[in-house]
């Protein structure tokens, strides 16, 4: 956990709440943001409705929000490479991973070679997950 | 003896979640445990208004939360992005925004969001109150 005087804290943010309807998303989102110029291990999770906020070709036009969708594509900019969608809540909604948007990063250390953030894991796994972090924020 | 951040998600009356993270925070600091600090996120903005009138026989959110601050030198931050959007303004803010009045309550301070991640990083244990 010590990387010299710097604590590395594994940090996981979790989306649980649909896009639009209530504030949490973009204002998770906003967290999200700001949190990677800290220098954690932070990870993000999508699960129970969360997993509509990465739905391709949202429109909002017709609901006066805006759409903040495109901006988990950018995440991978900001560092964030480790995305969990939970498998079960996918299927309890009739969705699969071909509806959702397909997020990258670079890697640095492999010449910059783009590759998948998203990693979709069971709920068994994902409590494993959880299980590793030091602090999980819930939104 | 655990050193705790605490996040509150949830505005006061309409939700328990601010109620929870008070008791908590008492019990926590009549044990002898730390509290590094409160924060206040989304609608939990709400808990550090000074304008809050309350029936006289109700709890009275904002002022708990004061007199804990005031008793304990508990750290409480309303976050400014979420601050602004529900009407939530210090002095400072007010001023510049070109608004007339400010309702920050005692013991309460405005700042970024970059306090949330810094108790998180700080704190041995932190606490999430909402849904």
């Amino acid at each position: 956990m010590e990387d010299g005087d710097q604590v590395i804290k594994k940090f996981m943010y979790m989306n649980r709440k649909a896009p639009y309807g209530t504030i949490y998303a973009l204002e998770s989102l906003e967290v999200v943001l700001i949190a990677a110029a800290f220098d954690q291990d932070v990870s993000l999770v999508f699960a129970d409705d969360g997993v509509y906020q990465l739905m391709k070709n949202q429109n909002t036009e017709e609901i006066g929000m805006k759409n903040f969708s495109p901006t988990y594509s950018a995440l991978g900019d900001y560092d964030i490479k480790k995305i969990y969608i939970e498998k079960e809540s996918l299927d309890e909604r009739g969705l699969s991973l071909d509806d959702l948007q397909d997020l990258k990063y670079e890697d640095e250390d492999d010449d910059w070679a783009e590759k998948d953030s998203i990693h979709l894991v069971s709920r068994e796994e994902l409590a494993e997950v959880i299980d590793q972090q030091d602090v999980v924020f819930s939104f | 003896l655990v050193k705790f951040g605490i996040l509150v998600n949830e505005g006061p009356y309409t939700h328990q979640a601010s109620d929870s993270a008070y008791e908590f925070a008492k019990a926590a600091i009549e044990k002898g445990h730390e509290i590094f600090r409160v924060f206040f996120y989304h609608d939990g903005v709400n808990n550090g208004t000074s304008l809050a009138v309350p029936p006289q026989d109700d709890r009275h959110i904002p002022n708990r939360w004061s007199e804990l601050a005031k008793e304990h030198s508990v750290d409480l931050v309303l976050c400014v992005a979420a601050a602004q959007r529900r009407g939530i303004l210090d002095e400072d803010e007010a001023k510049r925004n070109g608004k007339t009045s400010n309702n920050v309550a005692e013991g309460f301070r405005i700042s970024g969001l970059g306090q949330l991640i810094e108790a998180g990083i700080q704190a041995d244990r932190m606490v999430v109150f909402g849904d």
